[in-house]
């Protein structure tokens, strides 16, 4: 079952994506040289602002949600007595 | 009641629904599809008019009447209803269906309800068709949550039947059109409506009962009861600015809790709030943009999320799991489910070409163009989320991640072609949106596809994968639920309820001690004054009696003269 047999399970392939990811990533914000942003706030129109924005904003909630979970995280079988 | 050929799409459903549990095979598999069908080429011609009116107790009634707001939010139902019926075919329970489309016939019935009492009465039949619709899963946290669930509903209808009766009693109309927070009355209303759209303090209904239905069941509690309240906020209560607040709110909070949730459809329910969100507060912009974006977004979100549902559906159906936790690696044998499911991501995401980039964001465009630049950013940061909890999330730790061993087969034909179908939606009103902005309230001055929109959406949903993959190992899933206000009617009232319980019977036992006590020195009393030669009961001399008539005469005499 678990023998590989699928394209996306060879580490090699999976390295690859990700490595393509990277340059597709690269190109998106160089692409902001050839296209006119028309931006509407002053802050939008700092160079890669979107893709900083979308980084940071990401990393944000992830460790505000990290946060809030350690105050309200629960075994999920936490309500199952009362559900009797 | 008046024009001869017009019916109500609606009552078509709810009709049907009463139908369908005497039909069997083949004939009722023909009448799943061809009631929606018929609904919908009878809501089609249907005149932008009222078209059926009537008094009641001095009110004007008008239970149908289409403008191109009420038509557009009866398309999206009635072809929701078609698309979770087709999935649902080989669902073995005989009421779930029924249920469903009683339950869409009422969301109908809001939407082309022209006064709020008609608004007001299918408003409670979608409760009850919902509360159905998850009872039919037949299991026993199911009916547990279906009663938390119809307890709040309730609380929602009175508080909305509250706002009503106050609106009618203050000389108010009972056409449904715009009203201003100006009165109790009208935010009781507000109340109302927010209740079913998921809005905080109470939005903890949605993901603690949706999962629970049937794998079929929670395709169809996600369309209805949200988005017809999304309806009528469009229609009630549009560029009410709380309601930008309230939406963001939604919005985060849906993300946060979805990025902590390991129940694969609660991270789709939490979304559902996240959505919904995103629709609020374009409806608090209010301006035309903004409106025609909620409604977009209301249409665009029902398919992709009944899409990711289905999907989730399948893997439930197929495995008897939704933990992520204990999924994974099942694009081995799931291919086409995959697929469909990654659809619906994408486009829950809005990336470019999906049916949520087109409706998404034509809100953000109306922050933009508004000059709100908070909302903007925040509406910004919480697209990239999306991202994040649906987009990548949801797909990543069920078809991907490591490998859970499972081989589980694609779902049954209903279900694969109902996932098809809205898949094949998805792209359709992502690269050809014009026939949707054509069915828009306001005329469309919006183009999507500019260089600069796709370039700016693009970059901000893949460096947000990026965030994901890099910060992957905070994410991995543990066998756990986050609290949620809903501990505080499981947990913390019930707890209460049981402690002021106990007291009350300590209480009572005090009490009847006390009153045993009391009661036997009464009957002491009594027994002693009773008692041969008692107080009350011996033979008193008639020269005594006589004595002491005198005296009290006396008294009485010295009273009167001294007053």
């Amino acid at each position: 079952m678990s023998a590989p047999s699928h394209w996306l399970d060879e580490p090699r392939n999976v390295k690859r994506l990700w490595r393509g990811f990277l340059a597709l990533l690269a190109l998106t914000v160089a692409a902001e040289l050839a296209v006119a942003l028309h931006p509407h706030f002053a802050i939008e129109a700092l160079f890669g602002f979107n893709a900083l924005y979308g980084f940071g904003a990401c990393a944000v909630m992830i460790i505000a949600a990290k946060g809030i979970g350690l105050l309200l995280k629960r075994r999920d079988s936490y309500y199952e007595a009362d559900d009797e | 009641m008046s024009s001869g050929i017009a019916f109500h799409p609606g009552l078509v459903l709810i009709l049907g629904a009463l139908a369908l549990p005497f039909l069997r095979g083949i004939a009722r598999n023909v009448a799943v599809m061809l009631f929606p069908l018929a609904a919908m080429l009878l809501l089609w011609q249907l005149p932008e008019s009222v078209v059926w009116q009537c008094q009641w107790l001095g009110y004007a009634i008008q239970p149908l009447a289409v403008d191109r707001l009420s038509r557009l939010f009866a398309t999206i139902f009635i072809l929701m209803a078609f698309g979770g019926g087709v999935y649902a075919l080989g669902q073995p329970s005989r009421m779930e269906l029924p249920a469903a489309f009683a339950y869409a016939g009422s969301a109908i019935g809001v939407t082309l309800a022209g006064d709020l009492i008609t608004v007001f009465v299918f408003w409670e039949m979608m409760a009850v068709g919902s509360t159905l619709v998850i009872w039919s899963a037949g299991t026993k946290p199911a009916y547990a949550a279906s009663l938390r669930y119809v307890m709040i509903h309730l609380l929602g209808g009175m508080i909305l039947f509250a706002g009503i009766a106050g609106h009618l009693a203050g000389g108010g109309d009972a056409a449904f059109g715009r009203m201003a927070t100006d009165s109790v009355s009208h935010w009781l209303i507000l109340i109302g409506f927010l209740i079913n759209a998921g809005a905080p303090p109470l939005s903890a209904w949605l993901p603690d009962a949706y999962p629970e239905a049937s794998w079929s069941g929670t395709v169809f509690l996600s369309a209805f009861t949200t988005k017809a309240a999304v309806y009528v906020l469009l229609r009630g209560f549009p560029g009410t600015e709380v309601l930008i607040w309230v939406g963001l709110f939604m919005a985060f909070y849906g993300i946060v809790y979805a990025l902590l949730e390991n129940d694969v459809r609660r991270i789709l329910a939490y979304s559902i709030v996240n959505q919904v969100g995103f629709m609020v507060a374009g409806i608090g912009i209010g301006t035309e943009m903004a409106l025609n974006g909620a409604a977009a977004h209301a249409f665009a979100h029902i398919i992709y999320k009944a899409l990711l549902l289905m999907s989730a559906g399948a893997v439930l159906h197929a495995t008897g799991r939704r933990k992520c936790s204990e999924l994974g690696g099942l694009f081995h044998s799931m291919p086409l489910t995959t697929i469909c499911g990654s659809i619906g991501a994408l486009a829950i995401s809005a990336f470019p070409l999906t049916s949520g980039f087109v409706s998404k964001s034509m809100i953000t465009q109306a922050a933009s163009v508004g000059h709100m630049l908070t909302v903007w950013l925040l509406l910004g940061a919480a697209s990239a989320g999306v991202f994040l909890h649906a987009g990548i999330k949801f797909p990543w730790f069920v078809f991907f991640q490591k490998d859970s061993g499972l081989r589980p087969a694609d779902p049954p034909s209903s279900m694969r072609w109902a996932m098809i179908l809205f898949s094949f939606l998805c792209i359709a009103l992502g690269v050809w949106p014009e026939p949707l902005y054509r069915m828009l309230p306001y005329p469309v001055q919006y183009e999507a596809y500019t260089a600069a929109h796709v370039l700016s959406q693009i970059q901000l949903l893949l460096f947000s994968g990026l965030a994901l993959f890099i910060m992957l190992r905070w994410l991995q899933r543990t066998p756990t639920i986050t609290l949620d206000v809903d501990w505080l009617w499981r947990v913390l009232l019930p707890a209460l309820a049981r402690r002021i319980g106990a007291a009350l019977a300590v209480l009572q036992k005090h009490l009847v001690g006390m009153g045993g006590g009391v009661a036997k020195s009464v009957t002491a009393s009594v027994t002693c004054g009773r008692a041969q030669q008692g107080m009350l009961v011996r033979t008193w001399s008639t020269r005594g009696m006589a004595m002491w008539v005198m005296v009290m005469l006396a008294a009485y005499l010295v009273i009167y003269y001294a007053r």
